[in-house]
């Protein structure tokens, strides 16, 4: 009767371990698609300036959305993080997340990195920008991110695949600058110039530079910040496009209160929190980003990198295109 | 369908026809699973309710034939790649002798505990043209030397093989265990030469585990997301996180599942009928069948041939890990790593012991009700392995929170009082989750493992006045013990190295090993993630040693 | 005539263990050869040495005259023509019975394939089984349809590895017979091993009796039984017992059944120890004899009753009576050797 012992105990056991899942009421629940490396030290400084608990559950922002959505009024989430601003606009219109009226949040964060309707907030800037070889590239060859599509980067260009969010943003504000067709050929003219078939991220793609398979790419500023940490004679550097006009692409790394928040106060003053002075350091740094607040300068580090011009787009449009985007590259075959 | 003869004396017990009876307990234990598993799948498919016309044409338009070409080059390949890998090696290790044969035959088991996207990140790194052996050669060769294009099908076919054949190996071993040198040796004497007999005797006797091993390899590999979004490679798992997470799409994702699914269950369903009633009980158990005991070169070759393969599939890998984890040891590892071990591992073991008791439960309700309802009911009981792991986790959670949200309701409504989603975050729904999962991998084990008991041994023991559970527990399950062990093991490992429902379903703070990997790998830090995909690995090691040392001694 | 199948001096090792000893053995064509013995004495490896599984450490095996076996070379098995029906049939289970018999003649026709595979089906009496699988047939159908697997691509020579050993006792023996009608139908050359006396009488013309690797005696049935060539062969075919003897003068030999006459066909020297073989049919029973024996022991065959006896000097013997004369364990019978038959052995044999 060996099984039914077994089966008792795991009965037993797996009422035990659900019981976890019951406790605190009263604190702050985030969904976050930030790492918790990046956002835990945050929190930590938090809960011992305010008292504040904050219960946190990592995923990928699609899950989190959805999980959002079927939850409905009932969630126990308060709090939404996200990575890129498409997937905040996206929540945004899903109707899960709700208008913040806060003037300490407009001050700290710049109209274009903020939801038109108050409804998300960015925290941290990422900009994304060329990346290229020391030994075959001289800065004075390269100028704009359209111009990566002309014949002297011939099998020379190196991207990363089109399916990660950060390229979907891109060509979404090609498009809302260019418009639809021109920023086809754009696209078009990358692919025509492609030396190696799309990476899946972009630390590969700037090896792959180190390498000699293609001499320039796009990439995320903080994953170069991240190769010159392990190698500070990397034979790479960073290149800020379209200084003389439209500015380089940034992206946030954001966040937004849910609609249902049952604790939408606290919410606001985490948010708050997380824009000021005080954190914004904390915010970016940790991931070699930019600050959103003006105030505030980014770790030295970074800084170490050059100053640049960067778009006054609003990013809600990167959300709004993303689709548009999305199809234009899946015609233009860049995979 | 002939009926076995059990069931034959059972229905005519019972009435004249088996559709005018009462269902059996079996039977609804088969029901009641069957239901659980559909209910996201029914969840996906109601996603038809309002078909995504505008991104079936955009995909239709442009990605379409590229999708379907590359997901069947994929599946094909990685199934044909498993097949000759998995089979060559298990016969090898279990019908033949030479030297090194008892320590390779469970090595060769040890790239199952290896998550097929760790062993393709590991392997695009070592073998890509930015990686040490095509720089090394271009050092030496210039730069003009031709060498193979890594990320491309073949590269993913070949990673994928790599990583997924333990599935068939493990499954096949077991055959050819029992099979022994007697078959070939019976074609032989009937006018084979060796080879002939392999493929027209040895092969086709070990077909049901063949089979039920290439069935986990082809679901693996239309599920899997990792490894192909490593390569870039697009394939149909690639469209449905692209329609969810770039356009937005869950219905548009949920319809591109649901066709993977009814892609699966006709594959299976066919391979069930070319089956047909071939039955492959041995007529006698004879678990220490002799061995064919190579001779001079040969055994070198056999020999290579394991070790080579157990080189590039788990020891290059794993020697990778271990030394981006000596890099990182000192800056990553803090306590809250074995806070993360013991929940992976309680998880795992769990939800190992729960799917092989239920697995158990399904193959042995098959063997009692051959009929058509029962069969099709546990097929269907299996699908949930073939779907990509996010999108079941979204199946199951928008069930469950409509639940809880009626829970919530009524409580509220009636009872007054307000509370907390009671299901949802709880260890029970993440078991649950599992076993919607992994129910394949269970049951494969287990019912190849039941097709090698002959009905006779039921009869002799219905005549020894041994019936239902008792003689499932006194005969069945000592003569099922390896299956039993394969199923706990498969689960184990896959449990351990599950991402997406991991990441859904947990409650707060059940952080794995697997939601570390995530955490890092997101954005890319793949060699801060070689800590906990190294101690993943080793705690996959423990149940796969387990496992050989139990079926070396059978 | 030339021999079908020939060993010459073969020998077989497994490691440093010689498990056959300079055997040697013929076979004409059409006849029934038989290795008896023990388990573990050899015969197995003998029948898979001339199948070709086993590689040969020396000697030579002949085939029709031309050689498959010596040391360091091997014709493959698949190209000897020879059958084999092996201990646990080794049906594949994955084939009917049908595809079962039709497996090792696909080079021919499809007509004629259908007539062999029907044929050779009718000839173990299985035509109407054609459609079924291994494991819906009981066990002696399963030994048949090995039989007529291994027969119906008409081998030079058909190798059975304890044909009949999985078999209950009854279906043995009446298959044992049917066996050998259906070998001399089809004119087949067979040698088969077993443990079992009975059915290598049954089935066999010519028997090697096997202990430790070697032949001890290779002979027809007869032979066997009523010439055995030592004592140990004497003991392990048929029934009976050894007794012991002393040579005395005049051809006499004095044991516990007497002094016996016309035994001794050799000169030996007088005073010299002999062994005696006695089977049970060559001790009558006769109340008038001198010479007395206590029942030690008695078993019932319906026909006749099979005593164990102990006679003066101590010696048992045995003896077959017929069933009317029944004796109980104690009693004192009076019994006749019937001399024609004992065989006798120098003591040191």
């Amino acid at each position: 009767m060996n099984q039914i012992r077994l089966f008792a105990l795991l009965l037993v056991m797996t009422l035990l371990l659900t019981s976890a899942g019951l406790a605190f009421a009263d604190e702050l629940v985030v969904y976050s698609a930030r790492n918790e490396q990046l956002i835990k030290p945050l929190f930590d400084a938090y809960t011992e300036k305010t008292g504040t608990k904050i219960t946190y559950v990592t995923d990928k922002a699609g899950p989190l959305l959805q999980r959002l959505k079927s939850e409905g009024k009932n969630t126990r989430a308060d709090l939404l993080i996200t990575v890129d601003a498409g997937n905040l606009w996206h929540a945004a219109e899903e109707g899960v997340l709700r208008a913040v009226d806060s003037p300490a949040l407009g001050a700290n964060v710049p109209d274009h990195l903020k939801d038109p309707n108050n409804r998300w907030f960015g925290l941290s800037l990422r900009a994304r920008t060329i990346v290229y070889s020391t030994e075959r590239v001289t800065p004075e060859e390269l100028s704009s991110y359209e111009a990566l599509g002309e014949p002297q980067w011939e099998n020379r260009l190196l991207l990363r695949t089109s399916k990660k969010v950060y390229n979907q943003s891109l060509v979404a504000m090609l498009i809302a600058e260019h418009g639809k067709e021109k920023a086809e050929q754009i696209v078009r003219a990358w692919v025509g110039n492609l030396a190696a078939a799309p990476f899946s991220n972009d630390t590969k793609t700037m090896e792959a530079i180190l390498a000699g398979q293609g001499d320039v790419a796009i990439v995320n500023t903080y994953y170069f910040g991240r190769m010159l940490k392990k190698d500070p004679n990397l034979k790479l550097a960073l290149y800020w496009p379209n200084q003389g006009s439209t500015g380089v692409h940034v992206n946030v790394s954001g966040a937004g209160v849910t609609k249902h928040a049952k604790n939408p106060d606290a919410a606001v003053k985490l948010l708050e929190w997380l824009s000021s002075e005080e954190a914004q350091n904390l915010f970016a740094d940790g991931n070699m980003e930019y600050p959103v607040n003006p105030r505030v300068e980014a770790h030295e580090y970074v800084k170490a990198w050059g100053d640049f011009k960067a778009s006054g787009q609003n990013l809600a449009s990167a959300g709004m295109l993303q689709k548009a985007a999305i199809k234009l590259m899946d015609r233009s075959d860049y995979r | 369908m002939t009926p076995l003869p059990a069931d034959r004396a059972g229905a005519s017990r019972r009435g004249s026809s088996r559709f005018f009876t009462r269902p059996s307990g079996w039977q609804w234990l088969t029901g009641v699973i069957a239901l659980l598993v559909l209910t996201p799948i029914t969840v996906l498919a109601l996603a038809w309710l309002d078909p995504a016309w505008e991104i079936w044409q955009h995909l239709q338009e442009t990605l379409l034939a590229r999708l379907l070409i590359n997901t069947a080059t994929l599946v094909v390949g990685v199934t044909g790649g498993t097949l000759l890998l998995g089979v060559s090696l298990a016969w090898l290790t279990g019908a033949c002798e030479f030297p090194g044969r008892r320590h390779l035959s469970w090595a060769l088991l040890l790239p199952l505990a290896m998550p097929t996207y760790v062993l393709t990140f590991v392997f695009l790194g070592l073998f890509d043209y930015t990686g040490p052996v095509q720089t090394q050669l271009r050092s030496w060769f210039g730069r003009g030397i031709w060498m193979p294009e890594m990320r491309s099908a073949g590269g993913v076919v070949l990673v994928m093989s790599l990583a997924l054949y333990p599935y068939v190996y493990l499954l096949a071993r077991n055959a050819f265990r029992t099979q022994g040198k007697r078959a070939l040796e019976a074609a032989e004497s009937l006018g084979c030469s060796p080879l002939e007999g392999f493929f027209r005797v040895v092969l086709p006797m070990a077909r049901p585990w063949i089979a039920g091993g290439a069935t986990l390899v082809l679901m693996e590999a239309l599920a899997d997301f990792g490894a192909v979004s490593i390569f870039n490679y697009d394939t149909f798992t690639t469209a449905i996180y692209k329609a969810w997470f770039g356009f937005f799409s869950l219905p548009a994702a949920a319809q591109l599942s649901s066709l993977l699914v009814a892609l699966v269950f006709v594959l299976i369903v066919v391979e069930q009928r070319l089956r047909k009633r071939m039955r492959y009980a041995q007529s006698r158990l004879a678990p220490q069948a002799e061995r064919i005991v190579l001779q001079g070169g040969k055994r070198w070759l056999a020999c290579g041939y394991c070790w080579l393969i157990l080189l590039i599939a788990f020891l290059l890998p794993a020697l990778q890990l271990l030394r981006w984890s000596l890099e990182i040891f000192h800056a990553e590892f803090d306590s809250r790593y074995l806070g993360l071990l013991g929940h992976s591992l309680l998880l795992a073991l769990i939800s190992a012991v729960l799917i092989a008791a239920v697995a158990l439960l399904l193959s042995y309700a098959g063997r009692r009700h051959p009929g058509r309802l029962t069969q099709g009911l546990i097929r269907t009981s299996t699908l949930g392995y073939a779907l990509p792991g996010t999108v079941l986790a979204v199946g199951i959670f928008i069930p469950l929170a409509w639940l809880d949200n009626q829970i919530i309701d009524f409580a509220r409504d009636h009872l007054g009082s307000e509370m907390l989603p009671l299901l949802q975050g709880t260890i029970a729904i993440m078991l649950l989750a599992y076993l919607i999962r992994f129910m394949a991998a269970g049951f494969k084990a287990i019912d190849s493992a039941m097709h090698r008991v002959t009905s006779s041994i039921d009869e002799a023991s219905r005549l020894m006045g041994l019936r239902g559970v008792k003689l499932l527990a006194r005969v069945h399950l000592p003569m099922l013990r390896g299956g039993i062990f394969t199923a706990l093991t498969l689960v184990f490992v896959d449990v351990m190295k599950e991402m997406p429902i991991t990441l859904m379903t947990r409650p707060f703070g059940w952080d794995t090993l697997s939601v570390k990997i995530f955490e890092l790998t997101s954005e890319g830090e793949w060699e801060r993630a070689a800590l906990p995909a190294l101690t993943l690995l080793l705690s996959g090691l423990i149940p796969i040693i387990l496992l050989m040392r139990q079926s070396d001694k059978d | 005539m030339e021999p079908l199948l020939e060993l010459q001096q073969i020998s077989q090792a497994y490691g440093p263990q010689l498990v056959v000893k300079d055997l040697s053995l013929s076979l004409k064509k059409g006849e029934i050869g038989c290795l008896l013995g023990a388990s573990g004495c050899g015969k197995t490896t003998v029948l898979r040495t001339i199948a070709g599984f086993e590689p040969l450490l020396q000697g030579e095996i002949r085939l029709n005259g031309t050689v498959v076996s010596r040391a360091g070379f091997s014709l493959p098995p698949a190209k000897r023509q020879i059958g084999m029906v092996f201990q646990d049939y080794a049906l594949f289970p994955h084939l009917s019975i049908f595809d079962n018999v039709a497996f090792g003649l696909r080079k021919l026709d499809k007509t004629e394939l259908i007539r062999r595979v029907n044929q050779a089906l009718e000839l173990v009496g299985l035509q109407t089984e054609l459609n079924k699988y291994p494991h819906e047939i009981s066990g002696g159908q399963q030994q048949r349809v090995a039989l007529a697997r291994a027969l119906a691509p008409e081998p030079q020579l058909l190798l059975m590895d304890e044909p009949f050993s999985n078999l209950d006792v009854t279906l043995r023996e009446r298959l044992s017979m049917e066996v050998r009608d259906i070998l001399k139908e089809f004119g087949t050359t067979a040698l088969f091993v077993t443990h079992n006396q009975n059915e290598a009488f049954a089935v066999a013309d010519r028997i090697g009796v096997m202990h430790s690797g070697e032949i001890l005696q290779w002979d027809s049935a007869h032979n066997l039984y009523h010439q055995p060539v030592s004592p140990r062969i004497a003991e392990f075919v048929g029934e009976g017992a050894l007794i012991n003897g002393v040579v005395k003068n005049a051809g006499q030999l004095e044991t516990g059944l007497g002094l016996l006459e016309g035994i001794i066909k050799r000169p030996l020297e007088v005073g010299s120890p002999v062994q005696l073989l006695v089977r049970p049919e060559d001790v009558v029973h006769d109340d008038a004899s001198p010479v007395k024996a206590v029942v030690v022991r008695r078993s019932f065959r319906g026909a006749s009753i099979l005593y164990a006896l102990r006679l003066a000097n101590g010696d048992l013997v045995q003896a077959l009576v017929p069933s009317h004369c029944d004796h109980q364990p104690g009693e004192k019978i009076g019994i006749q050797p019937d001399v024609r038959h004992l065989v006798l052995f120098p003591a040191d044999a």
